[in-house]
């Protein structure tokens, strides 16, 4: 077994909030140039999983790694999309800055970004269509372009791994096709992408790899081989029966 | 005993119990900081009243001063309605500002009106016997006993008449407004009734630490019980106990009589929140190292459920494949064989017994679901030791 | 003396320089810092920090016997600290929520305080006066040395923030990605929250215990509504700071008998009311203005489109109608009628109206628009 060739392994992770279980002994194989959606129901763990797998909260058991290294020597290698209602969006700066944000982690400490990481943040801002808002005030945004600002800004690291923590919720129809097309052409690149996802209609659509999530990893693996009713009714707890054109 | 410290300690007592019931569901309510922002705010209130009505126990005073805290919440809610800043910053603002139009009120008119800073900061406990309530030829007792024992029965008959009515819409909004009962009258009651209770508390203990009045018996109560009238009835205790206490204190050190009531009750509170059964740090800290155990073997019983494997099984193993760091392997190990979930054959590989599958199994079933409460009643149920 | 005759003593005479320096100094560093703290929703906790010293500074003053300024506001400086762990603390460790936490240290610290002082007060032999000044503020009791103090540590903090300027705006913004980028936010959250703390506790003599977390809120509230950037808001607050402590402390130094500290609080309190209705993008009046005009230009729009809506069902759109039909729509009044004629969209003939070519198409392009909407 050659772990390099996974993007992201997870053995035996445990997390715990007040010493109540949230996520329980999960073992999670990603591969490397996978654009991968993680399902469950609310309370589920999924957010859990990503921000454990950032290292952003404390697993009470269990390890992660990063292309075969622990997630602290492979900060460069990974961007982080967090919930657009994670933060303050009447914060006093600009879309252009938020953006700039993701030339941070590669600055290091105390260097300040220059033209270089301006130049970076700019053309990110293009790629997500919202050149023409780059000095306007976030709260100025709608929901969808607050989204996409935080796309941009994960665009910036340049990393090889993308996490994203419910992308496409609350932004519109065109945000969200705009969206899944620059994660679509990220995969393309060759780059890892894991997406919290809601809607379990656009999973076949979106997604090439999917694992079910309910506080015990359920099944994971690719879209074609594993999304189907049984999974479904074994994450979901009730016979569960989607509509999929496959 | 001479009466006048008689009535001291009774004047005290009345205004902690006084303090308390509001102070129970401005705890609960998570707005115990409004009751710092009221009882700065009223401030400038009873000045104005005081240059009208010439007496701080006037009831008009009382009154005036109540409307000014009622007005600061309204204040305070309007202005984080605009959203020009957060509700913290709102309250943070408004309150430092009509107090200082009070201090500056009261030093600009230091000759006209017989308040002075420490009055406002410590109250006038010392002196309160000697104003005194006269019938005609009679007394009746000192003024401020009347005054605060009628905020006092206000507050308690609205107390019982409502008890329901609070504790439904403390711990359950919605489902008090389906009801029937408007949350924001509620709201604004209990912010009334806050108001007049801090100005009647004023004259007493000042206007910081009223709030110490208000604040720490229910949160020292809250550490001790569950239960609503458990809770209100603890705080007052509380509260008479402080007052009592505080008193002998001051007289000892030759004190501000606030000042030591709000000390004793900050060892109160100390106390309890050392030592309290359930929520105190020490019980905590030993319930957590018991919990983490717990957790860590619940984990290791899941691990051995989910891995036939016997290279995942084998004790050498575990150390290094369940990151433990927190916990030793070891303690695991033994709190499992010593509730018999699991074997350890020969070869030093471990398997889950009958009761352990089984244990695992329902263990499982309950976290899946988020059902906290469950899982305890199962623990009671399989351990026969606990972590 | 007058606020006039006290700005011009201002640069002669040697004290009045001195206090004005600090006070400067003093509100700038305030503002500055009190920018974080409100943007980190730690506003409540500068007010529970500034009463928690207060035992502090009795209890310096009880072991070492001098009323030397520094080593009080050591004093108040560990029991601040004391007072911010505690509140984590129970936060942290019990079922009490933040609130309560604030609450409970600020009143019981505050009350251990003045217990404290009141028995100073009540020794015998001892130069305990002039503690009581921790209160509400004296800066005239400001020395060079303390000015000298206040102003190295303004300085570092200055040179902290310039320096940390990138990591401290990311925690503030957003902490959790802050920390997936590898920064520790652990030391940038210490950090910040010491010398919140420092400023509290420089600012004790000047404003007071009981009013010092206004001094380090309302400048920063002030700012915040005339800038949408971080470094200006800052700046700004800083200015606004050092404005509130110089001209607060003239006007209580014109006066008799009146503590600095409140004055000052009002004074910033003052910018902050300004600030609220006056600033362009925020402020309440603009927004009102631009909430009155919008308003206006809806009914216009509305009108327009009922008016459509009729010329619609005639093959002539410019045909005439009666004023009168419009009667039973609520949106019109005579004076939108003017507005509508005087941008070449309606024709007014006595009690007719018809809509012009222009108009026509205008109407079917905000009727359009709504119609999408609707969908």
């Amino acid at each position: 077994m050659n772990k390099k060739n996974y993007a992201i392994q997870v053995d035996d992770l445990t997390v715990a909030y007040d010493y109540k279980p949230v996520l329980w002994d999960i073992d999670l194989k990603i591969p490397e140039g996978v654009l991968m959606a993680i399902v469950g129901p609310n309370g589920a763990g999924k957010s859990t999983l990503i921000k454990a797998i950032l290292g952003i909260i404390k697993p009470i058991a269990g390890s992660v790694k990063v292309f075969g290294k622990p997630y602290k020597k492979q900060v460069d290698k990974v961007a982080y999309v967090p919930q657009k209602g994670s933060v303050d969006w009447d914060f006093p700066t600009t879309a252009l800055d938020v953006v700039m944000m993701g030339t941070y982690g590669s600055l290091g400490w105390i260097k300040r970004p220059g033209q270089k990481e301006k130049k970076a943040a700019l053309e990110a801002l293009e790629k997500v269509g919202m050149l023409s808002f780059q000095d306007r005030q976030i709260s100025q945004l709608s929901g969808g372009q607050q989204q996409r600002i935080f796309l941009a800004r994960a665009l910036v690291q340049n990393a090889a791994i993308y996490l994203m923590d419910e992308p496409f919720q609350g932004v519109d129809a065109t945000t969200e096709k705009a969206i899944i097309n620059i994660l679509k052409e990220l995969k393309s690149d060759g780059k890892t992408l894991i997406v919290v996802h809601h809607d379990l209609q656009t999973v076949p659509e979106y997604f090439d790899w999917v694992t079910f999530l309910n506080v015990k990893g359920i099944a994971s693996g690719p879209v074609k081989d594993i999304f189907n009713d049984d999974n479904l009714t074994k994450t979901y707890g009730i016979n569960y029966k989607v509509a999929v054109n496959q | 005993m001479s009466s006048a410290q008689l009535e001291i300690q009774l004047i005290a007592a009345l205004v902690a119990m006084a303090c308390a019931i509001p102070g129970t569901f401005l705890v609960l309510r998570k707005m115990a900081m409004i009751s710092d922002a009221i009882s700065h705010s009223i401030l400038p209130g009873l000045v104005f009243g005081f240059f009208i009505t010439q007496d701080l126990n006037s009831p008009l005073l009382i009154l005036l001063a109540a409307v000014t805290g009622v007005l600061t919440v309204i204040f305070v809610e309007f202005i984080q309605k605009t959203g020009l800043v957060k509700e913290d910053t709102a309250i943070g603002l408004v309150f430092p500002a009509l107090f200082s139009i009070g201090v500056i009120l009261i030093a600009k008119n230091a000759n006209d009106v017989h308040l002075d800073i420490d009055a406002v900061l410590l109250g006038e406990l010392a002196f309160a016997p000697f104003d005194r309530l006269m019938f005609g030829e009679t007394d009746l007792g000192p003024k401020s006993v009347w005054v605060i024992g009628t905020i006092l029965i206000i507050s308690l008959s609205l107390l019982l008449l409502f008890f329901k009515e609070l504790k439904l819409s403390t711990f359950d909004k919605g489902l008090a407004a389906t009801l029937g009962f408007s949350p924001i009258v509620l709201h604004y009651g209990l912010m009334t009734v806050s108001s007049i209770t801090v100005v009647g508390a004023f004259d007493a203990v000042g206007a910081v630490l009223v709030v110490a009045l208000i604040i720490a018996p229910p949160a020292t109560a809250y550490l001790l019980t569950n239960n609503l009238k458990k809770m209100l009835v603890l705080s007052c205790f509380f509260g008479i106990f402080s007052a009592i206490a505080g008193y002998w204190l001051a007289n000892y050190l030759d004190a501000s009589i606030a000042g030591s009531m709000t000390s004793v009750l900050g060892v109160l509170f100390l106390l309890v929140y050392l030592f309290a059964p359930k929520q105190g740090i020490f019980s905590v800290y030993f319930k957590e190292k018991q919990q983490r155990k717990e957790v860590s073997l619940l984990v290791f019983l899941l691990h051995l459920q989910n891995h036939q494997d016997p290279k995942e099984r084998h004790v050498n193993h575990l150390q290094e494949h369940i990151n433990w760091q927190k916990v030793q392997a070891k303690t695991v190990l033994d709190l499992a064989t010593k509730n018999n979930l699991i074997q350890i054959d020969a070869n030093n590989l471990v398997s889950l017994t009958e009761k352990g599958r089984e244990f695992t199994d329902e263990a499982l079933k309950y976290i899946t679901t988020n059902k906290e409460t469950a899982i305890e009643d199962l623990k009671k149920r399989f351990f026969l030791f606990r972590g | 003396m007058s606020i006039t005759e006290y700005f011009k003593l201002l640069f002669t005479d040697y004290t009045l320089g001195v206090i004005s320096l600090g006070t400067a100094v003093l509100g700038a560093i305030c503002g500055m810092l009190g920018s974080f703290a409100v943007l980190r929703k730690q506003s409540l906790l500068g007010d529970a920090i500034s009463h928690a010293s207060l035992p502090g500074i009795a209890l310096a003053f009880l072991f070492t016997g001098t009323k030397d300024t520094n080593f009080l506001l050591i004093g108040a400086l560990i029991s601040g600290l004391v007072g911010t762990f505690w509140i984590k603390s129970i936060v942290r460790r019990t079922r009490l929520k933040t609130d309560t936490a604030l609450g409970l240290i600020l009143s019981l610290f505050f009350g251990l305080g003045m217990l404290l002082l009141t028995f100073i007060q009540k020794m015998p032999n001892a130069n305990q006066a002039g503690l009581d000044k921790y209160l509400f503020g004296q800066a005239a009791t400001l020395v060079a040395s303390d000015v000298w103090v206040m102003t190295a540590i303004t300085g570092v903090s200055l040179l902290v923030l310039l320096l940390f300027w990138k990591e401290l705006k990311l925690l503030l913004f957003d902490a959790d990605y802050t920390k997936t980028l590898g920064f520790n936010t652990r030391f940038l959250d210490i950090l910040i929250t010491s010398f919140i703390v420092l400023a509290i506790v420089l600012g004790l003599q000047t404003v007071g215990v009981v009013l010092m977390s206004a001094m380090l809120l309302a400048p920063a509230a002030a700012a915040r509504q005339w800038t949408n950037s971080l470094s200006t808001m800052v700046v700004l607050a800083a200015i606004f700071g050092a404005f509130s402590g110089v001209f607060g402390t003239a006007i209580s130094a014109s006066q008799n008998n009146l503590s600095t500290g409140p004055v000052i609080v009002l004074v910033a309190v003052v910018v902050v009311l300004i600030s609220f209705i006056f600033s362009p993008k925020r402020g309440l009046l603009f927004r009102e203005i631009r909430f009155y005009r919008n308003r206006k230009e809806l009914n216009l729009k509305k009108t327009l489109t009922f008016m459509y809506r009729i010329a619609q069902n005639h093959k002539d759109i410019s045909h005439p109608h009666a004023i009168k039909i419009l009667n039973n729509f609520h949106g019109f009044t005579r004076k939108s009628l003017n507005r509508l004629q005087e941008e070449q969209l309606i024709e007014i003939q006595g009690n007719q109206w018809a809509l012009t070519p222009k108009g026509y198409e205008e109407a079917a392009r905000i009727n359009d628009k709504i119609g999408k909407k609707d969908e």
